[in-house]
């Protein structure tokens, strides 16, 4: 995995937000970065890459990127849809939204369709406890969910990829 | 009701900066450039604003701790890694009114003499990222940011900084530890952010709705923010309601109202959604001990509960609860707080960083306990469990996650322990409906 000279400069920029040798900082931006050129997930090359573009030992990388929910360290689907599980959204009916979108899509949570389009993860509060049940899809939340939108959630990603 | 954060959140196009400045944005920057930097200090003391996050500590004497030794650099962090269950205030103002946070951000930048300051703002908030960049780039084009702000001599650049999934870095120094590039370990204080924060240099780490307030005290002056409120609760909460309500979302309250007029009238929550009866609420964040509906809406003494910091803590933990973070999470009769408890253990286990033993491994523990007793497998005897390991874990840690797990678990044997009993006497009735509201509800919170 390399980075495009767009995304290199993106690099930069972010270097460039913290003093003259604390390029430390920019390990959760630049592997953000990294996870979306690499298909969604962080591999041990994708995260060697960053080491060597920051000037770090590869165990300092290793060693955030497996803290931190939001990096993927297997491979997961095109579409990843992450349902908050947390008690407000517990109230208003995510247990159900996660058993119809498992039922759906035939997988259970951590699994992605032989397809490869879709995974499934149960995550902890994303902060839209008034708007539950909801779930983040890439970089947008998706709120309000019921089984009806699920339905046309899972078309619109179908029909994007025909 | 006076409303002084987002009074114009939803006008149109006041995400950007012209339609904030027509608006009175930025006046108050302009007025504060002109004082000397200790007098904002001192606004920000006799406003007696108190820290929004959760912990409530006085901004200003926050702010007076900051160590200023020669030829090193202070800096000021915005806590923006908003993921207290139940609350999401933040993500409101930093998504609808963005220049609010920028401006009270260069304010306080001054008053610390901060030439770099940043907004560490959790990383599911994607969108909110690019808002709040965009809202910099439109500051620093206007002469709000950058060398010699407004012929003032001061220099400053904010950078919007975003995290990767992780509650515990809402915790100041895990927070600047994650800032560092590392694991969001908290750090064992003393010494604390003020004198060794990030990249050892003295910091001040201060949350958005803190830092948003600072705008309308330089505007109003200090006094006059402190005449808003009662007593040690001063000027205006954002309170994010969720739950079994009419009208869940971002509230401004100036702390006078009832915890009652809160839920009921229509101007905020509306009531009980489906027309059903309230039976519990959190009422400042998942962290803050539940209560149920009569100790929510009085005190023990029989009082009326007011939604403010001395009021929701009246009767301590025995009976009261916490402003917190003003994640206001309302239960209806139908809802089982077992259940509820079993998914905070989940979180709390899920997000603790593992450095103290009694966090680790009590979190683990807790979680495994309530889910027997929710599927229906639980003994008597683990209930009492349960009550010993959370006071084990109290008190025990580096940082406050190990409390903030105990806590709400603790609340929910104190207040429902016969609903945890009957879930144990009744395996397989438990599985096909609820305890209901029982004996916990007062004749007031009947009137639905």
């Amino acid at each position: 995995m390399v980075f495009s000279e767009e995304k290199m400069n993106e690099v930069n920029r972010l270097i460039a937000s913290y003093p003259q040798g604390k390029q430390k900082s920019a390990i959760l931006p630049v592997l953000h970065l990294a996870q979306e050129v690499n298909g969604g997930w962080l591999s041990t090359e994708a995260m060697d890459y960053v080491a060597s573009l920051l000037q770090l030992d590869p165990i300092e990388v290793y060693e955030v990127a497996t803290f931190y929910s939001m990096y993927n360290l297997h491979p997961v689907g095109k579409y990843i849809f992450e349902v908050c599980q947390t008690g407000p959204c517990m109230i208003k009916g995510s247990d159900d939204i996660i058993a119809y979108i498992k039922e759906k899509l035939n997988i259970g949570i951590g699994e992605t369709t032989k397809d490869g389009m879709f995974t499934l993860k149960a995550v902890e509060c994303l902060g839209a406890c008034g708007y539950a049940p909801m779930m983040q899809m890439g970089k947008t939340y998706r709120e309000h969910l019921t089984r009806e939108k699920i339905d046309q959630i899972i078309e619109s990603c179908r029909s994007m990829n025909n | 009701m006076v409303k002084l954060l987002l009074e114009n959140a939803q006008k149109e196009g006041i995400r950007f900066l012209k339609t904030y400045r027509e608006n009175g944005g930025y006046q108050s920057l302009e007025k504060a450039l002109k004082m000397a930097p200790d007098n904002i200090t001192e606004e920000v003391k006799v406003s007696g604003l108190r820290g929004r996050g959760g912990a409530g500590f006085p901004t200003g004497l926050k702010w007076s701790f900051l160590a200023k030794p020669e030829n090193t650099p202070r800096y000021l962090v915005c806590n923006a890694d908003e993921s207290e269950p139940g609350t999401f205030k933040d993500r409101f103002l930093m998504e609808f009114i963005p220049h609010l946070l920028i401006e009270g951000m260069i304010i306080s930048s001054y008053a610390l003499g901060s030439n770099r300051s940043y907004i560490y703002i959790r990383g599911e908030y994607a969108w909110i990222v690019d808002i709040l960049r965009q809202a910099i780039e439109e500051a620093k084009q206007n002469g709000y940011l950058g060398k010699n702000i407004l012929g003032s001599g001061f220099d400053c650049e904010i950078f919007v900084h975003p995290g990767a999934g992780a509650y515990i870095c809402g915790e100041e120094t895990a927070l600047l530890e994650s800032l560092e590039g590392k694991r969001g370990n908290p750090r064992i204080k003393p010494p604390f952010p003020a004198v060794k924060g990030l990249w050892n240099c003295p910091t001040v780490v201060n949350n958005v709705e803190t830092i948003a307030a600072v705008v309308p005290i330089i505007k109003m002056s200090g006094a006059e923010y402190a005449k808003i409120g009662v007593g040690r609760s001063t000027g205006t909460k954002l309170i994010s309601a969720c739950g079994n309500i009419n009208k869940p979302g971002v509230y401004e309250i100036d702390m006078t109202i009832s915890v009652e007029d809160f839920i009921y009238s229509d101007e905020f929550c509306g009531g009980i959604a489906n027309g059903k009866k309230l039976k519990a609420c959190i009422p400042g964040g998942s962290s803050v001990p539940i209560l149920p509906a009569n100790l929510l809406l009085k005190t023990a003494k029989g009082e009326t509960r007011y939604m403010n910091y001395e009021s929701l803590s009246d009767g301590g933990f025995a009976t009261g609860s916490m402003m917190g973070s003003g994640g206001f999470i309302v239960l209806d009769e139908d809802q089982c707080v077992v259940k509820h408890t079993y998914t905070l253990a989940h979180f709390y286990r899920h997000e603790s960083c593992g450095q103290c033993s009694p966090c680790r491994e009590g979190t683990g523990w807790m979680e495994r306990i309530l889910k027997n007793i929710e599927t229906g497998k639980g003994k008597m005897s683990d209930i009492d469990l349960l009550w010993d390991i959370q006071s084990k874990i109290e008190g025990n840690t580096i940082c406050p996650l190990g409390d903030a797990a105990a806590w709400p678990v603790a609340a929910a044997i104190r207040h429902f322990r016969d609903e945890f009993e009957w879930h144990v006497l009744n395996p397989e009735e438990s599985q096909k409906r609820n305890y209901g509201l029982a004996n916990y509800a007062s004749p007031l919170a009947l009137v639905s």
